[in-house]
This record gives C-alpha cells, structure tokens and sequence, in this order.
C-alpha cells in the first residue's frame, strides 16, 4: 500500500515523539492465563461507581452481573471469570488509594454464564442494541472509559452525521488497537455497523496513524463492501485526541467547553466497536480486554487479552518478568499514562498498556528557567500559550491562567516533552485547572 | 524495589532538547561566520571572540557567586552571548573595550534582571550600543581585511554603510561602493564588525538554525524581508540617493542581526504572528536609521527597540485557539 500517494490528514500543533512500538507491535494477541485472584474494582469508568450486587461467598460465572450501575452515567461490571466471590473490601486501585473491589477466586472452568445469550442486530431496533450496549457495561476502551450509552444518546436537537472510530493509537509505545485492528478487523466493522444503526447514520470514518500501513491495508479492504471510510492519518501525537480527530478527518473544531455531538460527531475507540460486536451478537459483556504490556523494564513484551482485574504482577509475570530494577510503573502510555505505586493494583477497563522504564529509560532532568522559546506553544494541539499559564499557575494567578483559556487544555503533555527548560508545564496547568474548576463550583 | 519507584504525573519522557542543546546549536551555527572572520581579520579578531566570550562566562560566574544563585554557565548562554558580542564588535577593538563589553552584558544586559530569561533586551545589543555611545571613536575604528597569510597590515577603512552615510550627506548622492563590489560583500570581504562580514556565512548558519528548528523562519524573513521591500521602494523612487535592495541585504549588520540577534527567544515574542510583527518593525527602523538617521547602520537599534515592544507584541498576539471562534459565533 503506497502511503504516500494518499492524502494524509492531520491537525495543526503536536509533535512526534520516538513511538516505542517496535517492542510489541509484530507481537501477535496471546490470551493471558488465569491468576490466582481477579481484584475487580467497583470504579472503572467515568460517572458513579457501580453498586456490588453479590455477596461474599457466591459463586459466579463468567459474563454474571456482580455490581448494577448507579444513575445514567455509571457502568455495570461482571465477573471475568468463573468463580467464588472472596472478598469485597477495598484493594489498592490504579488511581493510587483503596477502593472498593470485588475479589474473585477463579475455578479455572472459566465457563460463561449459560443465562447470556446473543443476539442479531439486525433483528433489534436502535433503543434495544443500546440497551444492550448499556446492560453489558460498554465503556470508552481508548482509556477514557466514558459510558458509552451515554455517548449514544444525543439530545434530540443534536444532529449526529458522522460516526469516527478512533483507530489511531497515537500514544507511543501501545500496540493493544493496532493488533486488534488486524485481528479483529471483522468485530470491529461489526460494531462500527451496530453503532451506525443506533445513530442512525451512514457515514462512518475509521481513522488510523499511517505508522500501522498493515493494519490501513486490511481495513481499508475489510471495510470497502460495507461503506466504510478508512482515513490515514499523519503520525503525529496526539493525533488520537479526540477533538484533534475530529478536525483532521471532518474539518470541524469542537467548540470550546462542548462535547463532539456540538459538530455532529461521535467518536469511538475501534476496541469499543469490537466489545460492543460481543455484546450485542454474543450476549458478552465487557469482562476483558486487549493490553499492551511493554516497555524496556519489561523482558518480554506482548499484546495480551487480559480478564478485568488481573493485578500487574500478573501481566509482568507472563511477560517473562521484570527486566532490570523498575523505576516507573506506568499504566497507559508514557505521554499520559498513570504512575503507579506498584504492581500489586488490577487491569482495569481503561487499561490499554502497563509500561515499565527503568532509571536509565527516564528523564532526569532538572528544571532550569523559561528561554520564551515559544516551542510549547507550537506544540500545543488546542493553540495555547502553555509557558503563560504555567507562570500564571505558579504565582496562583488563576484567573490570569483562565483567560488564557487553561480550561481548554487537554493535558496531551506536549509542552512539557518538548520543553528546552524542562519545566512541569502540564502539571503546572493541571494545577490551575484544578484551582479554576473549585473556584467554579463554590460561585 | 517498592521503595525506589518514582510518581509523577505525566508524561514521563522527554525530547532530549534541552537549554544547553540550543544554545550549543546557535553556537555551531555562528562557527562559519566566526571562522571567515578570523580569516579576514587575523589575530586581532580572534582575541577579541576570546576576551569576549571568556568575559562573559566570567563575569557570569562571579554574578552567580555574588547573588548565591548556582553556577549556570552549563546552560551555554553566557558563552553564546559572548561570541554574539565579540560578532558585534570592531575587529581592531582594544582589550579593555571587549572586557567591559562582556562586563556590560552579563551584568547590565542579563543578571540584574535575574539572569537567563529574565532580560527584556538582548543583552549582546545592549554591552554594543553602550560602547557604541560611549566609545564612539573607538566602536567606529574600521579595518580594511587583511587576510591571514596575505602579508597585508591592518589599514584603517570605513564600513559600506558608513562610505555611503558620508558620501550623501556631503554630495547628496551615492557613491561608487553602493553600486559594484557585491561579490566582496557576499563572501566578507569589507570592513566592518566581526559578524557583519559574509553574508554567505551567515545565511548558512541562519539555515542550519532554521532547519534544526532552533528558530523558526517567521523573525528573519520578515525583518530582511521588510529591509528589503521598503529599502527597494526607496529605491526605485530615488536610485541616486537611496542604495538598492541587494545592498541593504549584504553589508552591515543585517543577516547577523536577523538570524541570531533578533531571533534571541528571550527578547523576541513567542508566537508566529508576533514575531512577524516584531520582524517587521526591526526591518523598518533599519531602513529608516539607516537612510534617515544620524548613525550609518540601524540594526542594533532596531533590534533594542523592539525588544522593548515585546511584551506588548505577546500581549496582544495570541494563537487561535482550538474550538475558540465558533464557540463565540
């Protein structure tokens, strides 16, 4: 496929930071095993945690709801596997504090439960796939893990005309949607037709990183019958972002402080079109998910799919362990990614990658004095003067830092990588951000 | 191993370009104009780039240890500011006028502000137009080239600019220089500041600067670019009186001042449409000084002033902002 003949779209900003993806992206989905214990916590997504509706003691099936969503904006969760519930009590989460989880002692049957059982979309109006896209607790698996119903379910004046799906991958080092795209391609387009039917729209875009010129390949062919669009995208970070998405295949900018349905998009992770094609067509609801676990700290890279609430331990152990002292923990990618504080936390539904550098991976940089290069502002995929509202957030300046739009910035951490001072441009924004939104809430 | 893991939040890599990287490049970039002007000049040149830039990392040494703040001389910008000082000084110049200089830099220019990116003009302009005022016999002591190994003794000789100054003021018209000799000007072959040499030089330095994205093109291509639009218009309404575009572009300190004194990132605005606006009114107070004012050559002076404006320029230039036009409309 000759990449260079077609018209690479992109947006304006960002940078091209060494991807990584050398370690894992020819490495094919193996199936993690079984470990000793699934910690499955009550908050994995975006809204009101879930609420367990299972007693210690009781014996599950795979795909069985274990805690019922809490509001609209909340997600159900299931077991991952078969077998006794342990404990419910609070275990060390991504985020870094106990929270509570839901413990499960696998019976190595790992059988679904008999009662879940598929169905045609073809057969079901939009109300029911979304029902059932609700009920199987569909979360954004591009690590935003927003509810995913809720993405589907646009005001009534909100005229929706396009469908993304987002199939660029941009953070460095994930392998987790490339391989998917090439070995799930037929789930994926699945979904994106499931998805069309619940919006009621034609025009669907899949947009992917030319840096994955296999995967473009075999959708581009997959895709052709269907009336699928397939968009190459320049390699460029964050490329992925939603609203940098957006405007590089349709053109439109998201206004500031609204959501995509504003321009009449709706963006999706291509993994969230392969669960939503389990979960309507197999009955299955969200229970795993596809991981990257690479990075130079680790011996043997591999995009795994991991049952929800496998503690890392578990994925470094199956990745033939640590390679070297671990410095940093990292669960996503290394622009955005969580550190953690150990291993001893679950995958979770947002888990795209665990990353493992060691010292001498990191930077050890000491922050020097703003040279006004004016390279962050380059940088920045929102247009932002990141180095004016750093200064303004170190002096507590916020109101200073909100107008200069601090609220916009979409914590791509751009500016810090390519700052020549290495100044904590992001942080310092997050900060502000943070000291804007509290000032907001108490008006 | 739970112990020695680090927290942060992101990201957790970096580019690798830090300060000390870009002020090497701007360095490596200004090699090539450095070295013809040694060639040109001789040993005077070269111990005036020595006094120059080991006064400047000296004095910012003592600064440093004066004011208890760490040595901050790794960050290569005081070395950087000497070799742009010694660029903008008299090839002839005398040992003590160089040192007080590098003097006037460091501690005028830069550490009373506190130091790098604190200094609202650029601190190499600064030690110059202070000599400039103060020494202007001195500052104003040209030396016809005399090559290395040519034999040649070191003859005193006016700049282009300052020939052509003279000459309109006395006859009302040009002279002969500010029509022929284009080639002479093109490789440095002129009297002048070490830096105001060869404009082959330092339009090759300027490149690699631009292609290594150290700067970006918008400060040097508006500013000679406005030099080179409002001097042609001179020009072609008057050719007798007004030198043409070629000539504004090759001698005097135009290029130097273009691609590494008004392209200083700490002097200049940080956005794209302010640095044209800044270029932009560089060029015109160039062509204006140098056609209309007192001295013969205007791009320090232009260079200073609008290092003035700069905070005003960063106030009112701000980029579009993602998502920002609609949300109004």
């Amino acid at each position: 496929m000759n990449l260079k003949a077609m018209d690479l779209k992109t947006f304006k900003g960002g940078l091209h930071p060494p991807d990584g993806k050398e370690f894992s992206a020819h490495k094919a989905i193996e199936i993690c095993p079984l470990p000793e214990e699934l910690i499955i916590p009550l908050a994995q997504h975006i809204g009101a945690p879930a609420e367990a509706c299972v007693e210690v003691g009781a014996l599950v099936k795979k795909g069985t709801l274990i805690a019922k969503a809490k509001g609209f904006v909340s997600a159900p969760i299931h077991a991952s596997t078969s077998g006794e519930v342990i404990a419910i009590e609070p275990r060390l989460h991504p985020m870094g504090k106990a929270l509570p989880a839901i413990v499960i002692k696998p019976d190595g049957e790992d059988s679904w439960d008999e009662s879940l059982i598929g169905a045609n979309p073809d057969e079901l109006n939009p109300d029911e796939l979304k029902a059932l896209i609700q009920a199987a607790g569909i979360v954004g698996m591009g690590g935003a893990t927003f509810p995913t119903h809720v993405k589907l379910s646009p005001p009534a004046d909100k005229q929706i005309d396009t469908l993304i799906l987002n199939g660029v991958e941009c953070e460095p080092f994930l392998t987790a949607d490339h391989r998917m795209m090439l070995e799930n391609t037929e789930q994926i387009l699945d979904g994106i037709d499931i998805l069309r039917k619940v919006l009621g729209i034609e025009r669907a875009v899949i947009g992917i990183e030319a840096n994955k010129p296999d995967a473009i390949e075999k959708m581009t062919k997959d895709a052709a019958s269907r009336n699928i669009e397939v968009q190459a995208l320049e390699v460029k970070y964050p490329q992925g972002a939603e609203k940098q998405l957006i405007d590089a295949i349709t053109g439109r900018q998201v206004p500031s402080g609204t959501l995509p349905m504003e321009v009449g998009v709706v963006v999706q992770n291509v993994g969230t079109a392969a669960a939503i094609s389990d979960a309507v067509r197999l009955g299955r609801p969200l229970v795993e998910r596809v991981i990257t676990s690479t990075g130079p700290g680790i011996k043997e890279p591999k995009n795994m799919l991991v049952r929800i609430g496998t503690p890392l331990q578990f994925l470094v152990d199956h990745c033939g362990g640590l390679n070297g002292e671990p410095a940093k923990i990292i669960m996503g990618g290394p622009m955005m990614g969580q550190t953690q504080l150990s291993l001893e936390p679950p995958a979770i539904r947002g888990t795209s990658g665990l990353l493992i550098f060691r010292k001498q991976d990191l930077p050890r940089l000491e922050a020097g004095p703003c040279i006004r290069c004016g390279r962050c502002i380059g940088a920045c995929p929102i247009h932002l003067q990141p180095t004016t509202i750093a200064a303004y957030a170190r002096l507590d300046l916020f109101d200073e830092a909100a107008e200069y739009h601090a609220l916009d910035c979409i914590e791509c951490g751009c500016c810090t990588y390519i700052c020549p001072a290495t100044l904590p441009l992001v942080q310092s924004i997050r900060y502000a951000k943070a000291a804007i939104m509290a000032k907001k809430r108490t008006l | 191993m739970d112990n020695q893991l680090y927290l942060s939040s992101s990201p957790h890599i970096h580019s690798g370009e830090t300060t000390d990287k870009v002020m090497r490049k701007v360095i490596y970039a200004l090699l090539p104009a450095t070295a013809l002007s040694i060639y040109f000049f001789g040993l005077p040149a070269l111990s005036v780039l020595l006094i120059c830039t080991l006064g400047c990392m000296g004095f910012e040494a003592l600064s440093c240890k004066l004011m208890n703040k760490p040595l901050a001389l790794a960050d290569g910008s005081a070395a950087l500011t000497g070799v742009l000082l010694a660029l903008n000084m008299p090839p002839s110049s005398a040992w003590w006028l160089a040192l007080f200089g590098a003097a006037i830099a460091i501690l005028i220019g830069k550490q009373v502000y506190g130091g790098l990116g604190h200094n609202p003009f650029n601190p190499a302009l600064v030690a110059r137009v202070v000599l400039l005022i103060s020494f202007p016999v001195q500052m104003t002591s040209w030396t016809a080239p005399a090559p290395l190994g040519s034999g040649l003794d070191a003859i005193t000789a006016a700049t282009p600019l300052g020939e052509m100054k003279t000459a309109v003021m006395l006859t009302g018209k040009l002279p002969e220089l500010a029509h022929s000799g284009f080639l002479n000007y093109l490789t440095g072959n002129m009297a002048g500041c070490l830096g105001e040499v060869s404009a082959l030089a330092l339009l090759l330095g300027g490149l690699y600067l631009i292609a290594k994205r150290v700067i970006s093109w918008h400060i040097p291509v508006s500013f000679i670019g406005t030099v080179v639009v409002i001097g042609g218009i001179f020009w072609a309404v008057s050719p007798e009186k007004y030198p043409n575009p070629i000539f504004h572009l090759l001698t005097g300190g135009l290029l130097l001042g273009a691609f590494f004194m008004a392209t200083d990132m700490v002097t200049s605005p940080v956005t794209d449409k302010g640095m044209l606006i800044f270029g932009f009114g560089c060029g015109l107070l160039t062509v204006l000084i140098r056609l209309f004012g007192g001295y013969p050559e205007g791009v320090s002076f232009a260079i200073l002033l609008m290092n003035a404006a700069t905070p005003l320029i960063d106030r009112f230039c701000h980029p579009r902002i993602y998502g920002q036009a609609e949300a109004k409309a």
